[in-house]
């Protein structure tokens, strides 16, 4: 228990009147990590449970690892994939020369290991560039540093594009950080999700880097739409015809946003959040009913011109990042509904806005981020209804 | 009104700016700042008929009836602004296109309309011309850093002359897409808000409602 003595022996240090007193923050979140956090509710009502804001952090962390590993895997491949036809070029390929592995596609380990050089810079440079940002906030606001940032970091890094250059990913994450975040108070006061926040900057300020063809493969001169782009622009029949089968989309070997391709990943995430209780199973339902409805609504109604309308729910599921915000953004208790009836609607109306934007709006083949920040917006405002109609309804018992 | 002329001119350039502390005149300073060379002809603009029109409306200030008041003040700022539209027109076509509908927009700036009833209808010609010009110059202000900053960034140029050589000119400067769509002016003016309140604390409004705190017992 060494370190238990040496935190204990410098804690008086940061504490009020000590030297370092700004810096409390700081030491905060390092003995935090690595101890349970020792604040205990000192008020009542003493509602006792296991879960703290740690355990949950960690667990959607967690959560993510199918997303990542399978990812990782669909990068390398989908790179492997490419380099058989336009040759290889760039320090990664230098080192992949180095260590011998080579680039073929059939070998899993050169795969992942391929797709984790494109995933752990963009990665560590969130950690860096937002790491930075937070704790600056924190120290200069005198709050303190927790683990949200892990989850915030780790979402934003999947939902990048393998190309992303590292400045634009720096810059997008403090962004999120500072907007989405910090400028409402830190962790808990966000109404916006801040990694989506992010991308969203980026989405908008560097379209050439974030959207189009050429971006989600990172080979030179390769170009490989979406499945929503082909979808968009030919229907999703045409997908076939673009080797990407309805089972290729769900476990992932699409190209796409680094951790959102597959579905299979999000949906065992899904389920470990849903075991460990920290997603609400309301806003999936909702979600998924939203947009099951909405998509067999526009089938119903047909359209000559626009042949997403056309496209079946179980499409919309798998491509895209639906099914990674469904569990990863959608879910995020803090910047959704806080009432169980406003969590269905709240869901309901993101999912209602996924295939809105997909389908009808011309400018944009993907809605997920946009639909999901739309919700963000709108969630408190479903909360005052929902309560509104409690406090009506109780009122009237009392005539 | 213990204010000099130095005061009303200096004033609302930070201690009491009408874009950051009033929070007036937001829609065009969103719509017309992409560039530094349209906010710049925009804030003179404004800072013209803000002086010019508190100084009328002050000449007449005890002839107006108090019932149909705001009628006068919006006849005498039409006629202002119509006057500045077609200067623009004759003087700066292509400027001219570019503000479009923004100059006619002038005559409902909360700006010029809220110096005309606060100041002008109260105090001299002479010191509410001050007054106008200073308000215009406080708004010219703030147009003129959310113009820098978006023009900078957004195409690399100020004033149409090439800063930050960008990469389709062959340079290496990747321009910021979001600095030339209207609500990144929203992000600009709340950072600068921000900014000059932390600056000026004074400016800080109180908290319309307090977070409630238990204390341990």
């Amino acid at each position: 228990m060494g370190l238990r003595n040496f935190f204990d022996r410098i804690e008086p240090d940061f504490e009020k009147g000590g030297k370092w007193e700004r810096f409390f923050p700081i030491y905060e979140m390092i003995e935090s990590f690595i101890y349970t956090p020792k604040t205990v509710t000192t008020v009542a009502p003493h509602a006792r449970s296991y879960v703290d804001m740690k355990r949950i952090m960690t667990y959607v962390v967690l959560a993510t690892i199918p997303c990542i590993l399978v990812g990782t895997y669909n990068v390398g491949l989908q790179t492997n994939n490419a380099i058989a036809d336009f040759g290889a070029s760039g320090w990664r390929a230098a080192v992949i020369d180095a260590l011998g592995i080579g680039f073929n596609p059939n070998n899993p380990l050169a795969n992942i290991l391929h797709g984790m050089m494109y995933f752990l810079p963009i990665y560590i440079t969130t950690l860096v560039a937002g790491g930075i940002f937070e704790v600056v906030f924190a120290t200069v606001r005198r709050h303190e540093v927790n683990e949200g940032f892990l989850v915030t970091s780790m979402l934003y890094a999947l939902i990048m594009p393998a190309t992303t250059p590292l400045w634009q990913v720096a810059l997008g994450i403090i962004f999120g950080v500072v907007i989405g975040k910090e400028v409402f108070g830190g962790t808990g006061k966000n109404f916006l999700n801040p990694a989506l926040t992010g991308r969203a900057f980026l989405y908008f300020a560097y379209p050439a880097q974030l959207s189009g063809d050429s971006v989600w493969v990172p080979v030179d001169g390769f170009t490989g739409a979406t499945a929503l782009a082909v979808s968009a622009a030919d229907g999703y029949q045409a997908l076939a015809a673009q080797g990407m089968s309805w089972w290729d989309s769900f476990i992932g070997f699409i190209p796409g946003s680094m951790g959102e391709t597959s579905t299979l990943a999000a949906l065992i995430g899904l389920a470990f959040l849903m075991v460990t209780k920290i997603a609400n199973y309301r806003m999936v339902v909702g979600c998924m009913g939203g947009m099951i409805g909405f998509s067999l609504l526009l089938n119903l109604i047909g359209s000559d011109t626009n042949p997403m309308f056309a496209m079946p729910w179980y499409w919309h599921l798998v491509v895209g990042g639906y099914a990674f915000g469904l569990v990863f953004m959608v879910t995020e208790p803090v910047s959704g509904s806080h009432t169980n009836a406003g969590r269905y609607i709240y869901g309901a109306l993101i999912g209602f806005m996924v295939v809105m934007i997909r389908v009808i709006n011309p400018a944009f083949p993907e809605g997920m981020m946009l639909a999901i920040l739309f919700g963000n917006v709108f969630a408190p405002l479903i909360d005052y209804f929902v309560v509104q109609a409690n406090i009506r309804r109780r009122a009237k018992r009392h005539v | 009104m213990a204010q000099t002329r130095r005061e009303m001119l200096i004033d609302p350039m930070v201690d009491n700016n009408p874009i950051t502390l009033q929070v007036l005149g937001i829609c065009s300073a969103l719509a017309v700042t992409s560039s530094l060379k349209v906010a710049l002809v925009m804030a003179i603009a404004v800072t013209t008929v803000t002086a010019f029109s508190s100084m009328f409306i002050s000449m007449i200030r005890n002839h107006i009836p108090g019932s149909i008041r705001i009628i006068v003040q919006m006849v005498i700022i039409a006629s202002l602004v119509i006057l500045v539209d077609q200067m623009l027109k004759a003087y700066a076509f292509e400027i001219s296109k570019t503000l479009s509908v923004f100059v006619g927009l002038i005559i409902t700036n909360c700006i010029v309309m809220g110096r005309a009833e606060a100041f002008a209808m109260k105090n001299p010609p002479l010191d509410s011309f001050v007054d106008g010009i200073g308000n215009g110059l406080g708004y010219g202000l703030i147009l003129m850093l959310v113009g820098i900053i978006r023009e900078l960034f957004g195409s690399g140029s100020l004033l149409g002359y090439t800063i930050l050589p960008t990469v389709n000119n062959g340079g290496w400067y990747v321009p910021n897409g979001l600095l030339l769509l209207p609500p990144s002016a929203f992000f600009i003016i709340g950072l600068l808000i921000w900014a000059f309140r932390t600056w000026k604390p004074e400016q800080v409004e109180e908290r319309e409602f307090k977070i409630q705190t238990v204390d341990a017992h």
